[in-house]
């Protein structure tokens, strides 16, 4: 998984609540066996019309947004379906960071798992950011977003913190304990 | 000191505990299928790694399966290749799969139980959000995403913060238990807390109305939890836990001691705090009947469609979010929920597509014709559900009404497979969720429990089953 650290860029603002992974990514693309390619079906429904012709009222298709990173959005992000290929649509479209008051727990947690920095702010801060339109730069690290006249500090979790920052493969991690989850096994009858 | 039930199964599953951070939980049961474990098991080959645990570990393909005959090729090739992929990991890894041919085919969330693979006490996870269903049985059972997946693939664990404890209770008797069931407790639930009001919680069902239950409409309810936003959802096991699971295929040997410690053990202790707790009064439900994107946006079949801004309660997010949903629905505020006409009616999913949802919407349609203006179509569980429904001759009931009486499989709770609305067209579903596009692009779901939908079946449109006679 790549690392993360710090991204300056300009915000897409999603003005929506409890969007789910559905929408993220519809279901006639979850076929795929692998986990890249997955950008060009981001926001399918929102972003084309019939599949095909971009829809003008859709954010992602102002050409002020294309080389954007981050993605604000409201309540209650990535509810629904536990579909990973939600994070990786968002990935592989070009988003690293993404701002809401807050979030589904499985997309949360699939975010971390790809380099994804899902970040939780009160919702008088993520307003704020709706009204900023130039660039921000977020610092893992620091735990800061920064804007041309505010510093925001947000809160992670250390681990999670950690996990972003150096890249690790959590299996990798947890085999380090394979003893304790033998002695588990041996521990418990089975059930 | 007092635990919850939750907390009982969450403590006997700790591998690592840290100080600040998650704990590493040992997992009793992983379930696979073929939509999101290709990527997890790419990711084990990358790495060379193996499966740790191929005894605990089970696959089925269920959410992109033709609904049609079986004997015939599979026309789409990309659902045709992921279904191929799934066996050819289950070869090369050692899963065991019940195939497309399998007479234990079906729905994850409904084979897990019928198969005894689900246990009391358990922790269970699949890369699927209605592993909460699970739960019905006092599991501790949550939905994860693909890399996770790979991780218990590799490990058997998973690192999980811990989740606080939620104590909803349903209280009294229904008035009516036929018309307004288990599918309408929990859309009332969701209907008031919000499909976030759950989030980073393990929701405890109690009361006496959730005791008395069948173990089938126990897990409609914990099935939907996830709509509510929570990690999971669970119920104490009882007598009816351990008489469903007893005999079943997959069921430990020493099966009647393993029910004599969850009889003493698996409870939530006298009196014991929970970090949260909502009540709601059976009595005071009616058959529900959603009209809105999201599962909370849902009324009395009694009641009219609602305005954003009553709907909304001063939240202005909520009331452009309720514009929308109507907007999408093609619908108008105070419409009455009855005159909306339906296109489609799909009984099926993991929600409710149980042997006791397809007998009791049977009891409706029998001797009667669906409305020429609908399609309708019945999607069993499982092959197994499906067997006991033709022995039981509701196959015929359904068939001489007017519906389709298909091969199990999610089918149209997410038109994966063939199984999907068109654009604008409107249906009654038992499924789980009425997200935009969910059953097809373009399409309009309204959720309902198995005997509203059958009922709107025969009507065109929403008809209040308390009126109808259902002895």
């Amino acid at each position: 998984m790549e690392s993360f650290k710090k991204i300056k860029s300009i915000v897409t603002p999603l003005d929506k609540v409890n969007v789910d992974t559905d929408q993220i990514i519809p279901k006639q693309f979850l076929k795929l066996v692998q986990k890249t390619g997955f950008g060009q079906y981001l926001f399918y429904d929102w972003r084309f019309e019939n599949g095909t012709k971009p829809r003008e009222d859709f954010v992602l298709n102002s050409s002020k947004y294309y080389d954007s990173k981050i993605l604000l959005t409201r309540d209650n992000f990535g509810c629904g379906s536990s579909r990973e290929h939600a994070a990786w649509a968002l990935l592989d479209y070009g988003f690293r960071v993404v701002i809401a008051p807050s979030f589904a727990d499985i997309f949360y947690n699939n975010c971390f798992k790809n380099g994804i920095l899902p970040i939780m702010l009160d919702s008088q801060s993520v307003e704020k950011l709706f009204n900023n339109s130039s660039e921000i730069e977020v610092d893992l690290l620091h735990q800061t977003i920064t804007t041309d006249d505010i510093v925001i500090p947000f809160e992670i979790e250390s681990h999670r913190k950690k996990t972003l920052l150096e890249g690790l493969d959590d299996i990798a991690v947890t085999l380090q304990y394979e003893d304790k989850i033998t002695m588990y096994e041996k521990s418990k009858p089975k059930l | 000191m007092s635990q919850t039930l939750f907390e009982k199964i969450w403590s006997s599953h700790i591998v690592l505990e840290q100080d600040n951070g998650p704990s590493l939980l040992y997992v009793d049961r992983h379930l696979i299928h073929e939509v999101t474990s290709p990527q997890a098991f790419d990711g084990l080959r990358m790495n060379k790694r193996m499966v740790r645990r191929t005894d605990l570990t089970f696959a089925t393909m269920d959410h992109n399966v033709p609904t049609t005959d079986r004997s015939l090729p599979i026309v789409d090739q990309i659902s045709s290749k992921q279904i191929q992929v799934l066996e050819k990991n289950c070869k090369d890894f050692g899963i065991e799969l019940f195939d497309i041919h399998s007479p234990n085919q079906g729905i994850v969330h409904v084979i897990g139980p019928e198969l005894g693979m689900t246990l009391p006490g358990a922790t269970i996870v699949c890369g699927d959000s209605h592993t909460s269903t699970h739960g019905a049985f006092g599991a501790l059972a949550f939905g994860i995403g693909t890399s996770d997946v790979e991780h218990v693939l590799a490990t058997q664990c998973i690192w999980m913060e811990k989740p606080t404890t939620f104590e909803i209770k349903v209280e009294g008797k229904r008035k009516n238990p036929h018309a307004v069931t288990a599918k309408d407790i929990i859309l009332s639930i969701i209907r008031q807390i919000g499909t976030a009001g759950g989030t980073g919680t393990v929701i405890e069902y109690r009361g006496e109305t959730i005791s008395d239950l069948t173990m089938e409409q126990r897990m409609t309810i914990c099935n939907m939890s996830i709509e509510a936003g929570a990690r999971a959802g669970l119920i104490a096991p009882d007598e009816k836990t351990f008489e469903f699971l007893r005999g079943k295929k997959y069921v430990p040997k020493n099966y009647d001691e393993l029910v004599s410690y969850w009889r003493e053990n698996l409870k939530s202790d006298i009196g014991v705090h929970f970090d949260k707790s909502f009540t709601l009064h059976a009595d005071k439900i009616s058959p529900q009947v959603s009209w809105g994107t999201n599962p909370a946006m849902t009324t009395d079949v009694t009641g009219t469609v609602p305005f954003p801004e009553e709907y909304s309660k001063g939240n202005p997010d909520e009331e452009k979010a309720a514009h929308k949903a109507l907007q999408y629905m093609n619908l108008k505020p105070g419409m009455q929920i009855t005159d909306i006409s339906l296109d489609r009616i799909f009984i099926g999913s993991c929600t409710n597509s149980r042997l006791e949802d397809l007998i009791e919407a049977s009891k409706i349609i029998k001797g009667k014709k669906i409305s020429s203006k609908v399609h309708a179509m019945v999607v069993p569980g499982s092959q197994l559900v499906k067997k006991q429904a033709e022995q039981l001759g509701l196959d015929k009931i359904f068939k001489d009404a007017g519906f389709e009486w298909r091969e199990s499989g999610c089918s149209m709770c997410l038109g994966m497979n063939p199984d999907i609305l068109a654009s604008g067209e409107r249906c009654a579903s038992t499924s789980n969720r009425n997200f935009e596009g969910r059953q097809g692009a373009g399409g309009r779901t309204h959720l309902v429990s198995p005997i509203m939908a059958a009922a709107a079946a025969l009507a065109g449109h929403f008809v209040d089953v308390r009126e109808l006679d259902l002895n």
